[in-house]
Parts: C-alpha cells; structure tokens; sequence
C-alpha cells in the first residue's frame, strides 16, 4: 500500500517548541526497510527528511506536508572494543546509550554535546561539538568511518580514505545527502567517572576571553556562563568553569565512578520532584525573574574545595540540559530560540560585546548566553572557523516581530563579520546570509548533491529556508 | 468567544443533521466540502446552496468505510477548498436487531461507520489542526452511548466508543488550542429513526435544523465542549448514566 494511505502523521517541532511542522512519519527498522521507504516515497512524489531525537533546536528536522523519516527504530550499538575504544552503532542510537555502554569499561565520547539525547544520525548532520571544541574539534574529528545509505538505495562506506570527498560533505550534511546508517567511532580513554572543575569569575566579557586564553592551553574542557543583562563595565560578565580530566591516583573514586548510577543526575533538587522543576521554572522565564536569576548565578558561590575546584560527574558537566527535564517547557506555549553566533577570533572580542548591546538597545535580552571557543576543521558546510560562539536563548513573546526583526540584525552582524552559522541552534538565518557564509563551500555541497541525489530526494524545511535545495 | 468558520468539511452530509449544518454553514459565507455515499443526494444540497448565492460548496462521493483514502482525499480537499478550520463528523448508521436476532455483520458495519470512519477522518485533522495550533472538530455521537442499550446494542457501543474517542483527542490536542466538540443529541427527526416503531413526537423530538443550529453554536463558543443537544438532555443522561445494573436490565428502552 502507497505511503500516503499507511504512514502516520506526525507533529514534529524543534526542540526550542517555536516551530513545527506537520509530517507523514515512518519508523524503518532495517537498512532494507530504509530503502523501500526511499524508493516508495520517490515514487509518490514526496521529499525525504530525518528526525532522530528532535534536539535540533529550529526547523533542521522538519519537513511540512512530506515524508519523515524517524531514525529511532535503527538503535543497536554494532560492536564496541573495550581495549581500543572504538565503537560501531547504527544511526539512531543516542549519546547516552553510548557512554552508559562504555563508561564502565573507561571510554567516554569524545565529544558531546550538552544534552545526552542527540543521535548518531544527527550528530553526524550536524557536526555537533562540546565543551572541549578548542582541543579536540567537532564530532565528526572522532568518526573513522561511516555508512550513507543514498538516494538510488546503494550502500557506501565513507571515510578519511575512503571516498573522502563525500565523507566531508556528508559530516555537516544535515541529512541531505543520504542516511546515515552505521556510525564507527573513536571514544576517548578515561580513567575516573568524574572530573576536576573550576569556577572563575569574569567581571565583563575582555575578562572571560583573557580566562579562556589563560586556561585552554592546560584544560581538557571551558565554557562560559554570560548574564546577558549585565550592561556598562559589566558588559558580557559571567563564570567560566574550565575541567580536567583525573587521572586513577588523582581520585580515590575514580573506580567506583565510572559507574553508570555515579552518573545518573540526582531525581530531585531541593525536594521537588525533577520532572515538575520546569512548571516551577515558569514564573521566572520573563525580563525581570531572569534578570534575578542571572544575577543570582553569578553571585552565588559555588560550592569548591581547598583548591577552588569542585569534582563533579561526566554527565553531570556534560549535560547541563537535561538537569531539569522538560526546561523547554518554561518558556510557554510559544517556545525560545536559540541564536548561536560564530564569529572570528580577529574581530570577536567587539562584534560580541555589539551583539550583547544590541540586544539591550532592542529590550530583547537573552536569558542564557553560552560563550565557547572553537576552531576550524574540512567539512563543506562545517559551523567550525578559528574564533568563537556565544549561544543566546530568547523566549518567543505573544508579539514576536521585534524579537525576528533583532535575530536578523545579529544574523547580518556574523554576516559582516565573516562568521557562520550553525544549523543545529537556526530557525532565523536567511538564504542571503548562508550563501554568503559558506560560499564556495555552499557550491561544491550543491554539486555533490547532484550527483549523489540528482532527484532532489532529500530536503527539510530547514534546506529549503536556507536554499541549499 | 464566537469562532468563524471559513472552510469545513462535513462527512455523511447528504441528509439529516449532516446536510443541514452545511447548509447552515454556506449560508454564513463558509465554503464546505460535502461527502456522503449518495452523490445524487450530496449535488442536491450543493445546488440549494448555491440556489442561496452564499457560500461554496463541492461535493464528492465518499464511503467512509474506505479508511484508507482518506489521507489523500483530505489533502486534496483541503487544497480545493483552500484550506481547513472546521471538520464535522455526521455519518452514522442505526441498526435495531429483532428479538432474539445477533448479526454480527451488521454489528461491525455500524462501528465501522460510526466509530472507525470517525476515528479515520479526525486523526490526520487533529495532527493538522495540533501543528497550526487552530481548528475545530465536531462528532455527532449520541446519548444513546452513555449506556450499552438492549434496543440498538451496536449502535450504543459504537457511540460510546465515539463519546470515548473525542474525550481521547480532546485531551491531547485541546491543550494546543483545538476545539474539539462531542454533540450527543437526543431524539433527532432524521432517517436513522425512521426503523423505530414509536418514534417519539413533539418536544422530545429536534428538528435537523433546530439540532444544525444547536450544534454549530456549541462549535462557535470553543473551549472544547461535550453538549447534549437539546440541553434537557443531559439531567436524563445524568440519571441514565447513574442507574444501576439491576435496574437498567428490566428497563424497556
């Protein structure tokens, strides 16, 4: 029977809950059924997209009126060697069924990002990246080898050697080349299940650059908290919090850790149970209860030892979003966006602190701003550059043009600045500006994709937004 | 709040109350699409409305015992009417068993039509209407499924199934800004009673255009209601619903 008669209707939103789409949805469970929903979807007419676990934060797993591919149903962990550290799983498999794999043999993912729930699929179309970018690079640094099931249903084994060329364009893909459908990967070795971190305080936003070029060189991990309302000389102020690994005779723990349960976060905080935190969260998630909260992060201590550190979980650093269960929710019916902004290191101290002006000068003011330093790596249509990102998150209000009317200027100002964009965090970026960003890049991904999808099979309504089909 | 429908769609409106909430419909400037099994009967109604000079209307012959093509005729029809803010549910079959008669063909087409054609054709609009956070969806069951009735014992369960399946939906999808509406009305003056020997007369009896009236105001205030219609339906309902078995069982209706 056709698929327009049998595939399920699906809802789908990004995970920032402010847009959606509605889809027609199959679950394949084999490569084999993968195919035959490419090749009936073909034949019907339809476009194919691929939603793993829906983290994306804008429309990049969205396709109105078209076929959906749900990747969840292909989850097995292939193989993994726990002398070597490699790891062969097929797309759908998540984060954390990974590392909950692996964990107790002392391998952890090389890199992750800040939620354990994104997968492999995903992680590959996006090229996601973690805490530790300025080190060890994006996602797609740490896979040796892939699988990409095409359009024509032919299975091709890509890597480094490997027909490179694809390889490259398939790692921040955005699924629009092909399925990915085994993923083999380089997990990194670690010897205790918790880490050392320390808080620093950064009093504006020249601070916390000057802590990130001081403590890259000797830190495995840095990230900055920026309270976005601070203005004046406290422009861009916030805490960076920089980690080390430990190694077995530094932790007296480190055993006992590597455990999964050492790792699972705590089922409630201050007595309340985790999964109502994000209703209690609601009052706050307005100008003023956030300007309190920021203020409140950055004044309270934290709770550090004699040596100004404290030890805490992988997961528990890793994945600050999923502390609290269903934080999206705070925001309300509308949702938030997330606008993440890549810019160059030569010009990144001023277009960063104009950007956080703005925002202010509009009365549109990020409740979270997230502040990263990254480097640049070979994929075509990679975020990656040698500079750095500061991630805003903005709730969408009833009345929303001015909050679109101030994403656009920031997504003009990384445009000016030579920056790029990150389809994982977009919903606002226009046609113009990607073309402008990924240029020669953007072309040579065209031409690929003609040749190893000349039907135009794959496309969701964040490629058409960007005009990259 | 008072909803305006623009674009409807309305199952089994070739007679009874289905045909004449189109009317009623087209006549407040809405453009519905009619389906109904008797094409004949469909293009009737389609010519009084188009007689009337307000409204749209566009008919197409449908069973809804043909589940499976409903995906693409709801795309279809969406696309001619120009888009979807109102699907109403009106088909619905009656079949009184004799006594001492079981027919259990008979039985599963009545819930093929009442329950499964209605869980077929609100499923893919709730998705539609959940993704546009807007929409409104009527069923007609019946308070003829607040009980399992020894005169029409399919009839009641498919209905019941019916009252069960909008609570269902309502509940998933009211919380996006859907108005999803049961109707359970009493005695209706339409074909689906002319097989009962003691049609009931005078005031427990609704005309098709008074119950079209009641039916559609219940849809326009939103907030996703469940009415009987008349209103003097629900205290019976109450004490029907509450009367204990052993009672229930000697009762003769």
């Amino acid at each position: 029977m056709p698929l327009r008669t049998t595939a399920a209707w699906r809802v789908l939103d990004g995970f920032g809950g402010s847009v959606r789409s509605l889809s027609r949805s199959v679950s394949p469970e084999s490569v084999e059924q993968l195919a035959e929903a490419f090749a009936t979807a073909r034949a019907e007419g339809w476009t194919v997209s691929f939603r793993g676990a829906g983290r994306s934060y804008g429309d990049a797993s969205l396709s109105t009126g078209q076929l959906s591919v749900d990747s969840r149903a292909m989850r097995r962990i292939l193989s993994f060697d726990p002398r070597t550290g490699v790891l062969e799983a097929e797309g759908g498999v998540s984060i954390a069924e990974i590392w909950r794999h692996t964990l107790p043999h002392g391998w952890w993912p090389a890199v992750v990002p800040g939620t354990m729930y994104p997968t492999m699929g995903g992680c590959v179309a996006m090229n996601i990246h973690g805490k530790n970018c300025f080190k060890v690079g994006p996602f797609g640094d740490h896979v040796l080898e892939l699988d990409l099931l095409t359009a024509s249903g032919e299975r091709k084994t890509l890597s480094r050697e490997r027909d490179r060329e694809l390889f490259l364009a398939v790692i921040a893909g955005l699924g629009l080349l092909g399925a990915v459908t085994r993923v083999k990967l380089q997990l990194k070795r670690v010897e205790s299940g918790r880490m050392r971190v320390t808080p620093i305080v950064a009093e504006n936003l020249l601070q916390m650059f000057d802590a990130f070029e001081q403590r890259m060189p000797t830190s495995d991990y840095a990230v900055g908290w920026v309270d976005c309302f601070a203005s004046g000389r406290s422009l861009g102020r916030g805490l960076v919090h920089v980690a080390h690994h430990l190694h077995e005779h530094d932790d007296p723990e480190a055993r006992r850790s590597l455990a999964v349960e050492a790792q699972e976060l705590p089922g409630s905080i201050i007595g309340l149970p985790k999964s109502l935190l994000w209703a209690f969260m609601k009052p706050f998630t307005n100008d003023l209860g956030m300007r309190l909260v920021n203020q409140a992060k950055y004044v309270l201590p934290e709770p550090v030892e004699e040596d100004g550190a404290y030890r805490q979980s992988h997961a528990g650093f890793a994945f600050l979003l999923d502390f609290v269960p269903d934080w999206r929710l705070a925001y309300g019916e509308a949702g938030f966006i997330q606008v993440q902004l890549f810019v160059p290191d030569a010009n990144a101290r001023d277009v960063l602190a104009e950007a956080l002006r703005l925002c202010q000068r509009r009365g549109v003011v990020s409740y979270l701003g997230v502040f990263k330093r990254h480097r640049p790596d070979d994929y075509l249509l990679s975020h990656g550059l040698d500079g750095w990102s500061l991630a805003l998150d903005f709730k969408v209000p009833r009345h929303a043009q001015r909050l679109w009317d101030t994403a656009a200027e920031l997504t003009r100002l990384v445009r000016d600045a030579g920056g790029t964009y990150y389809p994982a965090k977009d919903q606002v970026v226009d046609a113009g500006s990607f073309a402008r960003a990924f240029g020669d890049r953007l072309v040579r991904f065209r031409e690929l994709r003609r040749r190893v999808d000349p039907g135009g099979l794959f496309a969701n309504d964040q490629a058409r937004r960007l005009g990259i089909v | 709040m008072s909803l305006v429908f623009s674009h409807a769609i309305v199952v089994g409106a070739s007679s009874g109350v289905g045909a004449e909430i189109a009317r009623q419909l087209a006549s407040r400037g809405c453009a519905v699409a009619l389906l109904g099994r008797r094409a004949a009967e469909l293009q009737a109604v389609a010519a009084q409305i188009a007689a009337t000079g307000r409204g749209r209307a566009i008919t197409r012959a449908h069973d809804v015992r043909e589940h499976e093509l409903v995906p693409a005729l709801l795309e279809e029809l969406i696309a001619e009417l120009g888009g979807l803010d109102l699907l109403v549910y009106a088909a619905g079959i009656m079949n009184l068993p004799r006594e001492g008669e079981y027919d259990a063909v008979r039985d599963r087409d009545e819930v093929t039509v009442n329950l499964l054609g209605a869980m077929a054709w609100t499923a893919p609009v709730a998705a539609r209407f959940e993704a546009k956070r807007a929409g409104t969806i009527v069923a007609i069951s019946s308070i003829a499924g607040e009980r399992g009735r020894r005169t029409f014992p399919a009839y009641s369960t498919s209905k019941a199934g019916l009252s069960a399946w909008m609570e269902a939906l309502r509940n998933r999808v009211s919380r996006h800004g859907v108005n999803v509406v049961t109707v359970k009305p009493g005695f209706m003056d339409t074909r689906v009673l002319d097989q009962v020997e003691r049609k009931p007369k005078g005031a427990l009896l609704t005309s098709p255009e008074r119950g079209a009236e009641l039916i559609l105001a219940a849809a326009r205030r939103g907030g996703s209601p469940s009415v009987f219609v008349p209103w003097f339906w629900w205290p019976i309902a109450m004490i029907v619903r509450h009367l204990p078995s052993f009672v229930f069982r000697r009762l003769n209706f």
